[in-house]
């Protein structure tokens, strides 16, 4: 893998996401935003719900962002986006692309009513969902994003997660949107490259975004890329794009390593029992074999 | 051009009129029609604009918001349950500072269903930042609902417009339409409000504020609402120099002498005008007070027509449960404020949608001039109970 796309911008007086940041050591969400932003070379407009991105950006009279950032309500992200998007293409703006930036919950929870009209509706904006798979900004609430068996402050010991992770790519391809993909941070050319076809691309663009919390997930934070790279890996986490909610396209992943492999740096999974974690496996390994089934292509 | 047109007709006319350039609004009865009708300008090309069909009011209030954060001039209309949706956006959109204007068809709020009449959706929403003004005639509809853009651009803040549901929002009168030339001298012939997003400058917007700011935001917040009574004042009568109709905040009837004043909004204000007159005939002094503008509240304006007077009942078509009339609250506020000040009574009447008929108005005049001592804090008129 090549990181030259990913890093292209050195100069971090012309980054569109400034240094300086609020967010926690290690965390993937500010990965994930610089990347998506040198994708786009500085030419967006950021709306962002409640999620930990309204504070990262920092507090008034601070910002970190050279774009312009419109925070807005939590279940609000892609109809103000959408509003965005028609203002500025009405005042003659025909190039900037309007992304909205939200978390899991604001996207597979509060905001799904939301982005599934404005996708429904085709708008050519880039919906991106930084998914740290829980509740992180209100300090590690479940949402529908969090795995199977992973503890939070809501799925304490005793009572883990007993339903799997939503798919909330087959739901926005459901939508026959021109494009929805997968990526992590672990795989910047890969995150790059998909922000770029999603630019390319006129109509409703989705794209979620693994992004390792190790506040959440209880885990270092020096190793956020690494469980990242982990979870494409063990295949708990495969990356992959759906063109026009029909044809799907799959990064092969040959020689899978087992998910405990993935979950033993986690706290968030520490204390499954052998059975568990082989229950997990089995999830994992059926999802696999569905989404290789399914595929167009395998890359 | 004059034209036989419903008050929800008189809406869609005036912002085709304002050269609206986003709209976006979700289906619910008795607003409905007002969509229908700017789809329809939408799609045949006499209105300039794009028509976001989202999938609730809270999508279309955030949607609208997004929109005007670019400056371009938006507009949502709604009702009832629909506005109860959108009370978090409402909050938002006046944080946020943004022209927006909105047409609320009063509608009562469930339990139980009920798709008629009443002002408690409305009411509901008066510390939400948004402007208010109620409507008595599909003439004023469509004249509020132009100024509204007016006040709204100047003072930075969101306008709502009332007209009670079916009794205007379904029911034809002859409307004056104005020229289009005249609504652009009135309303500066294009969009105004500022563009808050836009690349070329970029900000960041509505950031976590510490307590060490954010009282200033709301201090703003609330002196640019308090300074639109002034503001709305002017409009009103630039507006009444272009078109010749004069819109006063608040309107006085017979109150100058009268020892019994009636304060009533919307429709209603047109049954107790004729009872008033009817009154006056038989030589009583009793006069009525129709609250027009309603956010900002007119204080001062209010004291002074109701100080005179010994007694002032207030006709409300909302009721806050627990306490009494919302209406009936704010005049007490105001009445009182200075010391001294008339006797006040609450009278609830025509929830959902139920007839307010002269019977009741005279019942209410009847109990306040010669049955007080029968009076209590809220009083109930027309109930079969």
């Amino acid at each position: 893998m090549q990181t030259t796309d990913y890093t292209k911008n050195k100069d971090l007086k012309t980054e569109s996401f400034g240094c300086g940041n609020l967010a926690c050591p290690g965390c993937g969400e500010t990965i994930a935003m610089r990347g998506v932003l040198n994708a786009l070379d500085g030419d967006a407009v950021i709306v962002i719900p409640a999620c930990c991105g309204s504070i990262i950006d920092g507090l008034f009279p601070f910002s970190k962002a050279r774009v312009p950032v419109l925070h807005t309500p939590f279940a609000t992200a892609a109809s103000t986006a959408a509003g965005v998007l028609h203002g500025l293409r009405r005042r003659g703006n025909k190039h900037t692309t309007v992304v909205a930036w939200a978390g899991d919950g604001g996207t597979y929870d509060i905001g799904l009513q939301a982005l599934s009209s404005t996708v429904e509706r085709n708008e050519d904006f880039l919906y991106i969902c930084y998914d740290n798979e829980a509740y992180m900004n209100t300090g590690i609430q479940r949402s529908s994003s969090t795995p199977l068996l992973a503890w939070t402050t809501t799925t304490p010991e005793g009572d883990l997660k007993k339903a799997p992770k939503k798919n909330i790519i087959d739901i926005m391809s459901a939508h026959r949107i021109p494009y929805s993909a997968a990526a992590t941070v672990a795989y910047p050319d890969d995150l790059v490259a998909k922000v770029r076809r999603a630019k390319s691309t006129p109509g409703s663009k989705f794209v979620n975004i693994l992004a390792p919390c190790p506040t959440g997930w209880k885990s270092k934070p020096s190793l956020s890329v690494k469980i990242s790279r982990l979870a494409v890996r063990s295949n708990v986490y495969p990356l992959y794009e759906v063109f026009d909610g029909e044809r799907l396209v799959l990064r092969d992943n040959p020689d899978p390593v087992p998910v405990g492999k993935y979950m033993e740096l986690q706290g968030r999974f520490h204390g499954l029992s052998e059975q568990e974690v082989e229950l997990v496996q089995r999830h994992v390994d059926h999802a696999w074999e569905q989404l290789r089934k399914r595929a167009d292509e395998i890359i | 051009m004059r034209a036989l047109i419903t008050g929800n007709e008189a809406v869609s006319t005036a912002v085709r009129l304002a050269r609206v350039e986003l709209i976006a609004a979700y289906p619910i009865t008795p607003q409905t029609s007002i969509s229908e009708k700017l789809s329809q300008y939408c799609s045949e090309g006499t209105l300039d604009a794009d028509f976001v069909k989202v999938e609730s009011e809270h999508s279309a209030m955030a949607t609208v918001i997004g929109a005007a954060s670019t400056g371009v001039r938006t507009f949502t209309a709604t009702s009832s349950q629909g506005l109860a949706l959108m009370h978090e956006l409402l909050h938002w959109s006046s944080g946020a500072r943004l022209p927006i204007v909105m047409a609320n068809v009063n509608r009562a709020l469930g339990a139980p269903w009920n798709i008629w009449g009443d002002q408690s959706d409305s009411l509901a929403q008066r510390d939400t930042g948004w402007l208010q003004f109620y409507c008595e005639s599909c003439q004023e509809v469509l004249d509020t609902t132009l100024m509204a853009f007016a006040v709204a651009e100047r003072v930075n803040t969101p306008v709502m417009v009332m007209l009670d549901g079916f009794i205007l929002s379904h029911t034809a009168e002859p409307v004056q339409i104005p020229e289009p030339d005249a609504v652009d001298s009135l309303l500066g012939g294009g969009p105004s409000p500022p563009a808050l997003v836009d690349p070329e400058n970029p900000r960041t917007l509505h950031a976590v504020t510490s307590p060490d700011h954010f009282m200033e935001f709301k201090h703003h917040q609330f002196q640019a609402a308090a300074g639109a009574e002034k503001v709305s004042v002017e409009v009103a009568e630039e507006f009444g120099k272009i078109f010749g109709r004069n819109y006063p905040g608040t309107e006085e009837f017979m109150c100058g002498d009268a020892e019994t004043i009636l304060v009533a909004s919307g429709t209603a204000a047109g049954t107790v005008r004729h009872v008033v007159r009817k009154y006056r005939e038989q030589g009583k002094k009793v006069g009525m007070m129709r609250v027009r503008m309603f956010r900002p509240y007119p204080f001062d304006e209010v004291r002074r027509i109701v100080s005179g007077a010994k007694r002032v009942a207030v006709l409300e078509r909302a009721i806050s449960p627990g306490s009494e009339g919302t209406m009936a609250q704010e005049l007490r506020s105001a009445a009182y404020s200075a010391g001294g000040g008339p006797q006040v009574y609450d009278f609830v009447a025509g929830l959902g949608g139920r007839d307010i008929v002269p019977e009741d108005i005279e019942r209410m005049l009847e109990l306040v001039e010669n049955g007080a001592d029968k009076l209590q804090r809220v009083n109930w008129l027309g109930l079969k109970e």
